[in-house]
């Protein structure tokens, strides 16, 4: 077994184990947070498969803008509630 | 009992993903065991020799030349070259979901004001990273037939320039009507070098311009102009997704 499997293995149980932790969490803005660490450690993961193509784009669309939108979605539906 | 059952349902699809991959097989199964695959009989490998439509001599990197396909990065000929026709259903289907978007988040609207105010570093630090992403941006689709990267992810990058300007700055507010015209051109354009192509060629998205050198930046024909029109026009569509989410409706 070559360091780069066991750096593939610990990669992947990291992602099951944050997986679980954002469906877990009490706060939806830890889960966004949760779902973003997904995101960076499958990039990792892209990059042992050797797939920089997919890395790239997951980068800056999983990790960079999904996680601003749900963010900011977050943000106004709370402030929309808070008037009510 | 909602973990237990997570963790068990993980286990029983790891159990099958690993079963179907790693172990060897058992008369017919629907995977070659990995690294066992004779890549020749596969018709992947016919797009990497770029030889399909006759047979080609081996592809060396900066030497062969006029090949029927000249990109360096074998991913972008496939997705641009080889099923340009799949990549026009891709941009579409952004494109209708960029649609349905601006149809629910309609009306006239106005910027959401944000519980900070931004001081003056970041405001002004935000615009001197503006540049730079977009150049990075302008670069990844341009190189897309060199190097890895390409379209979507040049004109995302695009995108989030934008998004960092409206983080950076409360009074900042993009100037919507000049990306919906830059989408719609561009795409427009996309189709109509289609439809040249089976005017030319005969066929539709079929790589008309001749190919030079594997590994110039003029290189691959058409896929750099394909590249850049996909870039500009992903760009746009998710620039006005982040514009759509980041305004208010203005109430009357």
């Amino acid at each position: 077994m070559t360091i780069l499997q066991i750096v593939e293995i610990v990669v992947g149980v990291a992602m099951i184990v944050f997986g679980i932790l954002a469906i877990n969490t009490k706060k939806l803005i830890n889960s966004v947070i949760f779902l973003s660490v997904i995101s960076m450690l499958a990039v990792v993961s892209f990059m042992l498969m050797r797939a920089p193509d997919v890395a790239i784009t997951e980068a800056v669309i999983g990790s960079g803008l999904v996680t601003a939108i749900f963010v900011f979605t977050l943000y106004t539906t709370k402030k929309a509630g808070e008037k009510i | 009992m909602k973990q237990v059952v997570s963790i068990l349902l993980v286990l029983a699809v790891g159990f099958f993903i690993f079963s179907a991959l790693y172990f060897p097989n058992q008369g017919d199964s629907a995977f070659d065991s990995y690294g066992e695959v004779d890549l020749d009989e596969r018709v992947s490998s016919s797009f990497i020799d770029k030889n399909v439509t006759g047979e080609n001599d081996e592809v060396v990197f900066g030497e062969s030349a006029n090949l029927e396909d000249g990109s360096a990065n074998y991913v972008t000929s496939v997705i641009v070259n080889y099923r340009s026709f799949d990549t026009l259903g891709e941009v579409t289907v952004l494109f209708i979901s960029a649609f349905g978007v601006g149809l629910l988040l309609s009306g006239r609207r106005k910027k959401q004001a944000f519980a900070h105010q931004p001081n003056f570093i970041l405001k002004y630090g935000a615009r001197l990273v503006f540049g730079i992403m977009v150049i990075f941006g302008v670069y990844m689709f341009s190189h897309g037939h060199l190097a890895p990267g390409g379209g979507f992810p040049g004109g995302a990058i695009i995108a989030a320039a934008l998004l960092l300007l409206y983080l950076a700055d409360n009074d900042f507010r993009a100037k919507m009507k000049a990306f919906k015209v830059t989408e719609g051109i561009a795409g427009s354009i996309y189709v109509i070098l289609g439809l040249l192509a089976i005017v030319i060629g005969g066929y539709f998205l079929m790589n008309f311009l001749p190919t030079g050198i594997v590994g110039t930046i003029f290189s691959a024909g058409l896929i750099p102009i394909i590249y850049v029109l996909i870039g500009l026009k992903v760009g746009s569509e998710i620039a006005g997704i982040v514009d759509s989410f980041l305004t208010v409706e203005v109430e009357k």
